[in-house]
Order: C-alpha cells, then sequence, then structure tokens
C-alpha cells in the first residue's frame, strides 16, 4: 500500500498545508511519497524531503508546471498515481482545483474535504456548510482525496531524508496558459495558519475602518479575516474571506467583530478554539458560538481593547 | 457562441439542515429547494454575455428528477433560451453528473460551459474540474471575472493567495465565485414567459451513460455542537478572560 501526497508549495519552498496532508496520509497506514511539481522547485523539494515520515519525493520539475495549471498537472498526477492506492491533496484553491481532474482521468470519485479518516476506505467529510458530518464510504480501488488541513495536525517539517526522485514525464496540455497574478503581501501571518485571527463584518462599515483590526492583529500576532458580507460589499479583498466557501480557519482565538455569524461563516471557523465576539446586537447569532461575548460598539471597544493589550 | 449553462437544486441557503434521527441521511421533507447560488450566478454570467452580444444562445441543462424542472424554470426566467432535464433518480455523484454533461456537451458543443464551483449541499467541489478532463477542455474556476480577447477566455480566479489570471483555449469551461456577478431577481412576466420556453428531457441511455455508484453513505450526524458561553460586561473582563481563563493572549 502507497500514497501519495501533492505538495502545496511555491517552488521555493513548502506551503504548511503541505505537513497537515501528510498527517493525514499517515491515518491511512502506507507508505508515503510526495510529488513537487512545479519549474525550478528544487527548494520545494529539498524542503519536502526534511519531512518526517517521507518515504520519497518525486520531482517533476518543467515549465509546464511552473503555475501549477490543473490541465497539465492533472495529467502529471494522473500516470504517477497508477502506481498508488491513494492521491492525497490539500483542500486549498490549488488542491481543489486539481484533483477532481485527477479522479475524472483516473475515473474514480474524489472525497472531498476529509476531516477524518476512520479506516482505509471510511472517511469523515462535513457537508452542508458544517450542519452535518457525513461518514461515506468508498468502493474505488484506488482513493483520491483532499484533506482540510485544519482538521489535521501538522507533522514536523524536519527530521527525514526522503530519496529525491527525478521526474522526466512531461504533460502539456496546451490548452490554457498562465497570464498573470495579483497576490496579497502582508508582514501578518497567513490566515489558515495563524494562531490568532481577528475578523471585520459588515458592521464595520468600510475598508478604512478595518485599520481598526490592524493594531489589535499587530498585538497578537494575529491574521486579519473577513466575512463574505465585508467581502461582498467591497470593504476587503476575496483573499481575507473565512467561510464555507472561503477559508476554513481554526485558530487558538477567533475574534469576530460586527459578524453576525450567518451559517456560511460559522462553517469556516467554529473549530476555532477559544472565540470572541463583538456585536453590539445581543441577539446576533454569533453570540451562540462565542466563548465570551461582548455586547458593544465596536467603534468604542476596538481602540479601548488596543490600549490594554 | 453557444453558452451551456448546468444547475442545480438544492436546499435553499438560508435552511438549516438536520440529520435524520437514525442517522440514515439528512432530513429533506418539506424543505424549501432552490436553485444553488452559484448555479444562479452561472445562468447571471451566461444571459450577460447574450446580452452584451457575445453569446448567442444560452442553453440550461440540469441532471435529476422531474422537480429539477422548476430550477431549468428559473434558469428560463432569468434569460436563457432553452433547457435540457437528465433524467435520473436519486443522488447521483459528481463523476456520473460529470459525464452525463459531457454526453450534453457532445450534443450540443457549446463555446463556454458556466457551472456553480460547488453546491452548497454536498459542498464537493468537483463536477466542472471532473467535465474539463472528461471533455479535454481548460478551466477557469472560482471565477471572479471572464473576459474574451481575440477567441481567447481570460478567467481572473479568486485563489487563497489572491487572485490569478489564466487564458484558456475555447470551448473552455467556468466555474462561478460569488464575485463574478450579483444575479438579477425574475421578473413576473419573463417567468410566464419561461414557462413557453423549450424543455426537452434525456435518459442517460440516450447520453449513453451508464450510471455508476463509488461512494456509499454510511452515516450523518450533527457535528459537535458549541455550547454558548458568557457575554462579558466590558473590555477589561475580557482581556482579563482571555488572559487567565481562556490563557490565548
Amino acid at each position: 500500500m502507497s500514497t501519495l501526497v501533492i505538495a502545496e508549495h511555491d517552488n521555493a519552498s513548502l506551503n504548511p498545508a503541505t505537513l497537515n496532508t501528510v498527517a493525514a496520509a499517515q491515518a491511512l497506514g502506507a507508505d508515503i511519497d510526495i510529488l513537487v511539481a512545479g519549474a525550478g522547485c528544487g527548494g520545494a523539494a529539498s524542503a519536502a524531503q526534511a519531512v518526517a515520515g517521507v518515504r520519497k519525493v518525486l520531482c517533476a520539475d518543467n515549465a509546464a508546471y511552473e503555475h501549477q495549471l490543473a490541465e497539465n498537472v492533472s495529467l502529471l498526477i494522473a500516470e504517477l498515481g497508477a502506481d498508488y492506492d491513494n492521491i492525497l491533496a490539500p483542500a486549498t484553491t490549488s488542491g481543489k482545483n486539481t484533483m477532481p481532474r485527477v479522479a475524472a482521468l483516473l475515473d474514480v470519485a474524489q472525497i472531498s474535504d476529509i476531516i477524518s479518516v476512520e479506516s482505509a476506505d471510511t472517511f469523515k467529510r462535513p457537508i452542508y456548510a458544517g450542519n452535518v458530518i457525513a461518514t461515506v464510504q468508498s468502493s474505488d480501488a484506488k482513493k483520491v482525496i483532499t484533506v482540510r488541513t485544519t482538521a489535521f495536525d501538522g507533522v514536523a517539517a524536519e527530521g527525514g531524508s526522503a530519496e529525491l526522485v527525478a521526474v522526466d514525464a512531461v504533460h502539456d496540455a496546451g490548452i490554457s496558459s498562465f497570464v498573470g497574478q495579483e497576490i496579497a503581501v502582508s508582514d501578518r501571518p497567513e490566515l489558515t495558519a495563524a494562531p490568532v485571527v481577528i475578523s471585520g463584518g459588515r458592521g464595520m462599515q468600510n475598508g478604512d475602518n478595518f485599520k481598526l483590526l490592524e493594531g489589535i492583529a499587530d498585538k497578537l500576532g494575529a491574521a486579519i479575516g473577513a466575512s463574505r458580507a465585508a467581502v461582498d460589499a467591497g470593504f476587503v479583498p476575496n483573499d481575507m474571506q473565512v467561510g464555507q466557501t472561503g477559508k476554513i480557519v481554526a485558530p487558538e482565538l477567533y475574534i469576530a467583530v460586527g459578524i453576525s455569524g450567518a451559517i456560511q461563516h460559522l462553517a469556516g471557523m467554529k473549530d476555532s478554539k477559544v472565540i470572541v465576539a463583538i456585536n453590539k446586537d445581543e441577539d446576533a447569532p454569533i453570540f451562540q458560538v462565542a466563548d465570551y461575548g461582548l455586547v458593544a460598539d465596536l467603534f468604542e471597544a476596538l481602540p479601548e481593547i488596543e490600549s490594554k493589550l | 457562441m453557444k453558452v451551456l449553462v448546468a444547475v442545480k437544486r438544492v436546499v435553499d441557503y438560508n435552511v438549516k439542515v438536520r440529520a435524520k434521527a437514525d442517522g440514515s441521511d439528512v432530513d429533506l421533507n418539506n424543505v424549501k429547494m432552490s436553485i444553488n447560488p452559484f448555479c444562479e450566478i452561472a445562468v447571471e454570467e451566461a444571459v450577460r454575455l447574450k446580452e452584451a452580444g457575445t453569446a448567442t444562445e444560452v442553453v440550461a441543462v440540469s441532471v435529476g428528477d422531474k422537480s429539477c424542472q422548476e430550477q431549468i424554470r428559473t434558469a428560463l426566467a432569468l434569460g436563457a433560451d432553452r433547457g435540457i432535464q437528465v433524467e435520473t433518480e436519486g443522488s447521483v455523484e459528481p463523476l456520473e453528473i460529470a459525464k452525463l454533461l459531457k454526453g450534453i456537451v457532445e450534443r450540443e458543443s457549446p463555446d463556454l460551459v458556466i457551472l456553480g464551483k460547488q453546491s452548497i449541499d454536498g459542498d464537493n467541489n468537483q463536477t466542472g474540474q471532473m467535465l474539463g478532463a472528461l471533455a479535454g477542455m481548460p478551466q477557469g474556476t472560482f471565477a471572479s471575472e471572464v473576459k474574451i480577447e481575440d477567441g481567447k477566455l481570460n478567467v481572473t480566479r479568486e485563489v487563497d493567495g489572491g487572485l490569478q489570471t489564466v487564458s484558456l483555449n475555447m470551448p473552455a469551461i467556468v466555474t462561478t465565485d460569488l464575485r463574478l456577478n450579483e444575479p438579477r431577481y425574475a421578473s413576473l412576466p419573463n417567468i410566464m414567459k419561461a414557462k413557453k420556453k423549450p424543455l426537452d428531457v434525456v435518459s442517460p441511455a440516450d447520453l449513453g451513460v451508464d450510471l455508476a455508484s463509488h461512494l456509499t453513505l454510511l452515516k450523518v450526524e450533527p457535528p459537535p455542537e458549541r455550547s454558548a458561553g458568557i457575554k462579558v460586561e466590558s473590555v477589561d473582563e475580557l482581556i482579563d478572560k482571555l488572559k487567565n481563563e481562556a490563557k490565548v493572549i
């Protein structure tokens, strides 16, 4: 039995989501190899070699894989996947983009967003925005799976010494190309990996007012998130959205400010260890999941919190 | 240019779904059903392409039992020209839906297929990508902007780090994210007109697809409940609790 984990990386380094995915792979109990597909991706491959508990790192270094275009990378994974019983990727936008193509090429189902491994063929996953947890059993010989990274504690990034194997296969479907990207640059921790997250909602009233969250975020080493309402209203960009169809976070401390607590938002943060809600509406549903609720005007509470931290 | 748009009948997004007492499935008795919100965005985008003169025909397709004709009529009321129902019974897995849609793509030869990025029942986020692989078409998933330039489809995608733009050969697949557009409401005259628009019914056999099942639902259960905590009276109390009780700051 063997499992192939698809690395999430930027060619130079490995994204921590890969470590969570390896942890899910360990629960399957098979030998684990990691695929690093990219261009000039030696740095990411070296990092993958150091990951604890990995047998081999397959490195496919070619211009066709530089931007992780799903049309190309899925052909590579489907070819390499012939030798594996399980193929796992993190349920990031990259994993979600590529893996269903892999599953279709292999004529098997994909099991999306698993939160636990019950046995080699049985998994739990949230459905209906996390209002229900489904236990599903796969009858496919080969399992294609995406992993909800917050549900698995990452394995150690150091301590392994996996063998490096170069993969020569080049798959360029020639039907898509990368044009450009606008990636948010921030000194703050990444939203899905931050120990503390402070998020603003419609109650923030505009994008400028998100500055009120920044001072607190700086003091707590927090990432800043937002509800769908705040993103839809154009206050802040999409990469800040926490929720069913945005990012799933589970920090030690989640502070929801001016967020009413729609089901779709709760789906993205209710596994946080401690939840604080600040809202002037004492009947807001967010208080039903909050460990500590403060009924207050956020424009008064936020500066006070910042000054007292 | 012909646009094919896929729509799914799902539980309305305002309904809080619960597991049945015996844990066999979710309880969908007497709940309101609607068009999946992401599919609604897909229909809107297709209709806008037609209004802009880029698309000449918009075809709405849905896979399901007869009741999904209601959602096809919704798409027709929003501006699609005709509908196709692929008649199936019970739940159909994403891979099988993708195979059925591939059959429709072969019949209709659309230049563009628009689907929602995920349905809010299964939250799978698979069908569009699977259709892409099966039909050999490129994909622009999680789209927030779609432009056609020099015969190519430029799609701006919402990715974890921000936005990414890809250029796709056509025919191509787009799956919609929330910010692609704001769907209109169907007007009463358009709802009436939609009743007269053509709606074909085809079977999986007509499309040469033998439906299979890969997954068995063993159990559904509610997630671990979070109990409501306490209300604090002041910022001082909040900071004290976080420091000394929860010990998270």
